[in-house]
């Protein structure tokens, strides 16, 4: 049967069969769709990468108003634009881990405060020149310095000083961080000539692609770059479509405009499976929707206010019902298996007797307010509806206050005390909690201040036994998953989806559409 | 002619005066809006110090009223300045936009007009009878359906299903007209199907109230057939109101078609427009708000002005 498959395969392959009658042949032969899918996907991949051809794709996020200059990226097609034509440093490897980018290698001293990254020898900008360790060091200068506006600044912060020298750039920290090679694979610290300062939207770096013309919040078209020093990129051009309208997006993946999407709505990612020439792919990743208590507001200051909202959320109801079974329960902390250090803690299921229990010992029988809005994360008001649910259950009432889309993220989230929002995640346990969760991080929206807790991660960044660390990020976990402000209801998986035109989908680590580099490492198959 | 010309400067300094406020209007509305450019630009992952470089750097630390007079001044020169999110030329983006969203509105009103008006013409012909109640139920249909509905199905259907045309409007300047027409081919429909009632039935409507006059009655008399009746000489009669709402029309295809944007993903003015004001990109807005505002004023303007010219009593008055 196996040969018999085998020999089916290399005609889809070659073109010769189509792959419907390929299904068709393998259900006869006994196969489920699912397997003779999968076995189709090794076939295609065993037969290597094709080289030539357009492929195109349809991404959201882009708006007319986006700039091309990397330190102002903020959204899902400026950070797929910058992984055409630039590289970082260094970038995250399936599976967990770092690859080098633009840095062959890198090292650290003992005390992990000094991080010599070693500069790839003899690769060159897209306009020519070679890359130096000179401007790496401009590049980080741009994103870090005094008058930045760079996305990337929060990273930084702990920069005491940069050098280079020969083909290595040297970063000097002022606390130790064992997970810096991490920071430099942020999407904004794409390697400049001049490290940008000269004209940072020229869209010149070291990537796979050239830009070829770009029109912001419509259309980007790249064409392959000969002389990547990887050789990097598969089809000669890509084409990127900005197409915000999920409905929209989803079409015209079936009417074969694209050939990839990304972010099919889970609502109708069960239909949109069902269509022969389209694959929806499902990346579990870091990222997380969220319930956020200021823990130094009423009444969410009371410990036990905290715990019993945190009993009251039916986080499996909220993976059917908002994510439509793509993705997975959250235990009220932002650490999932996606993080290289992780410890699983008891899981926390929905009680109402406790949640009644913990409300009563608080003292507090007020209502609650939560504020949600459209965009804190698809389904919000309908998740926040759910939780009034089920909290009722449990005699507390909960309050709606629906938001304005627009200035939410001023005017609501990191100000008002329960909103709902999201989280992307990070590649790090150490990034993730010094972002939100240190008492003095800008973007601690939980006000969480504990001592314990800071003490527990500025050691951590300086410990480099890997069982020593591990711990520390579980007794972490279990301190904000018992005293946090955040309820954590579920993990949401990166749902994209792929026409059979092209092949090569695999295994990714960071964002959805393999971390945004999937129109460089699929090809066009057919 | 010395009154409509002196009618028409009227309307033209009226006009522009009306602009003025229009900018005023767009301004304050763009301060009332929560948080500014630099947090919109910025979003989730705005530090405090990033703001206020920001800030600093696009000069949000002046004054609105500053502000707005010194854009002021500019515009009066033609210079309607530089975005503030990505530094593009304000006039350069802008043309290219209005290219595309008058290119679509010239197809939509080059199909959705002349077939309003025959459809009218054919309801009255058949008045009471079946092809009118089937053009009135139809047409009615079409506008009562919220039109990105009408996009979907559209969509599924003819892109999806039958691949006739593409379900991304996207337009640029390497392709032929062909393509290009091809390309808005399912946009060009939904506008038509959702412009043509309100046409199509003033249309009706107007010369319908003609046909009861007494001059109608004589040239039935003389026997001319029924639409040769309706044609020459109830249709001249009853132009204005039918220029009116074809002029109000026009103004829509040109300034009111974002969803149909979104939808099939067209680059046109609409959707630059949302994405500027939902990045509180004031000078954006500003261009687009007084572009829009002039739009909607000089079709106005015309209808009033073609509606005066119609009229022989207007034209010549004692």
């Amino acid at each position: 049967m196996h040969d018999k498959l085998n020999f089916f395969a290399g005609r889809v392959i070659a073109g010769r069969m189509s792959r419907r009658e390929f299904m068709g042949r393998a259900a006869a032969l006994g196969l489920t769709a699912a397997a003779a899918n999968s076995f189709m996907a090794g076939a295609v991949r065993a037969a290597g990468p094709q080289m030539g051809g357009t492929i195109k794709v349809g991404i959201q996020g882009g708006g007319s108003s986006d700039s091309l200059d990397p330190a102002l990226a903020a959204n899902a097609t400026a950070t797929m634009v910058l992984r055409m034509w630039g590289e970082p440093l260094v970038e995250l490897k399936a599976g967990g881990g770092l690859e080098g980018k633009v840095a062959e290698s890198y090292s650290s001293s003992p005390d992990a405060k000094t991080w010599t990254f070693k500069i790839r020898k003899g690769i060159t900008f897209s306009n020519g020149k070679t890359v130096t360790a000179e401007d790496v060091k401009a590049t980080l200068e741009r994103h870090s310095g005094e008058d930045t506006k760079s996305g990337a600044l929060g990273l930084l912060r702990d920069i005491k000083s940069m050098s280079a020298s020969g083909d290595e750039f040297t970063l000097e920290l002022n606390q130790a961080n064992a997970d810096l090679p991490y920071l430099m694979a942020d999407y904004h610290l794409i390697i400049q000539p001049n490290g940008g300062k000269d004209d940072p939207t020229a869209a010149v770096g070291t990537g796979p692609y050239v830009l070829k013309s770009a029109e912001p919040g419509v259309r980007f078209v790249f064409d392959k770059n000969a002389d990547h020093w990887a050789g990097d990129g598969n089809a000669s051009t890509i084409e990127m479509i900005v197409i915000n309208d999920d409905t929209a997006r989803v079409a015209a993946l079936q009417s074969g405009q694209v050939d990839m999407i990304d972010r099919v709505p889970p609502r109708t990612a069960g239909l949109v499976a069902r269509a022969p020439n389209i694959d929806v792919r499902t990346t579990s990743g870091p990222g997380h929707y969220v319930f956020i208590m200021h823990c130094n507001t009423a009444p969410f200051d009371n410990n036990d206010v905290r715990l019993a909202l945190k009993y009251g959320i039916n986080r499996q109801e909220m993976v059917d019902k908002i994510l439509f079974g793509y993705g997975s329960v959250g235990n009220d902390t932002p650490i999932n298996a996606a993080y290289p250090l992780y410890t699983e803690l008891p899981q926390r299921d929905y009680d109402p007797d406790k949640a009644a229990f913990h409300m009563k010992k608080s003292g507090y029988d007020g209502s609650i307010l939560l504020r949600t809005s459209d965009n804190s994360f698809p389904g919000a008001p309908d998740a926040a509806a759910l939780f009034q649910q089920s909290c009722g259950a449990a005699g507390i009432n909960v309050e709606i206050k629906r938001e304005p889309n627009d200035g939410y993220w001023s005017e609501v989230w990191n100000a008002k005390p329960f909103c709902t929002s999201y989280w992307g995640g990070r590649p790090t346990q150490d990034q993730m909690y010094s972002t939100a969760y240190l008492s003095t991080a800008d973007w601690n929206d939980t006000r969480f201040k504990n001592e314990k807790f800071d003490q527990l991660l500025i050691a951590a960044r300086a410990e480099l036994d890997e069982a020593k660390r591990t711990q520390m990020y579980a007794d972490m976990g279990t301190i904000l998953h018992n005293e946090g402000g955040l309820i954590c209801p579920m993990f949401n998986d990166f749902l994209d989806a792929t026409s059979t035109r092209i092949a090569g989908w695999d295994e990714s680590a960071g964002f959805g559409l393999m971390n945004y580099y999937a129109p460089i490492k699929m090809w066009v198959a057919a | 002619m010395g009154p409509a010309l002196k009618l028409v400067a009227q309307r033209i300094a009226l006009g522009l005066l009306l602009l003025l406020l229009v900018s005023a209007l767009i301004f304050a509305g763009t301060q009332i809006l929560p948080g500014d450019v630099a947090q919109s630009i910025l979003g989730q992952s705005a530090t405090p110090e990033a703001l206020a470089n920001l800030r600093q750097e696009l000069g949000l630390n002046d004054p609105a009223i500053t502000r707005y007079f010194s854009w002021l001044f500019n515009a009066l020169q033609g210079d309607l300045g530089t975005a503030l999110t990505n530094g593009q030329d304000i006039a350069q983006s802008i043309g290219g936009r209005m290219m595309n969203t008058l290119f679509l509105a010239f197809w939509a009103a080059v199909i959705a007009v002349p077939l309003a008006i025959f459809l009218g013409l054919l309801a009255v012909r058949y008045r009471d009878r079946w092809p009118d109640k089937l053009i009135s139920a139809v047409t009615l249909a079409s506008i009562s359906i919220p039109e990105f509905l009408i996009g979907y199905v559209i969509m599924y259907f003819i892109a999806v299903r039958l691949r006739w045309f593409p379900s991304v409007a996207m337009i640029n300047d390497s392709m032929t007209l062909g393509q290009k027409l091809s390309a808005i081919a399912m946009p060009v429909m939904v506008l038509t199907l959702v412009v043509l009632a309100h046409m199509m039935r003033m249309t009706r409507a107007a010369i319908l109230n003609v046909m009861q006059s007494a001059y109608i009655e004589t040239a039935e008399l003389k026997g001319l057939n029924r639409f040769q009746v309706i044609f020459r000489h109830a249709f001249p009669n009853s132009i204005a109101p039918i220029v009116n709402v074809v002029m109000l029309n026009l103004a829509y295809l040109v300034v009111g078609v974002v969803v149909i944007e979104v939808v099939f993903t067209y680059p046109g003015m609409g959707q630059y427009l949302v994405d500027h004001v939902s990045k509180r990109d004031v000078p954006v807005v500003q261009a687009c708000g007084l572009i829009f505002a002039a739009v909607y004023i000089g079709l106005n303007m015309v209808a009033d002005i073609v509606s005066i010219l119609s009229n022989p009593r207007l034209r010549h008055p004692k």
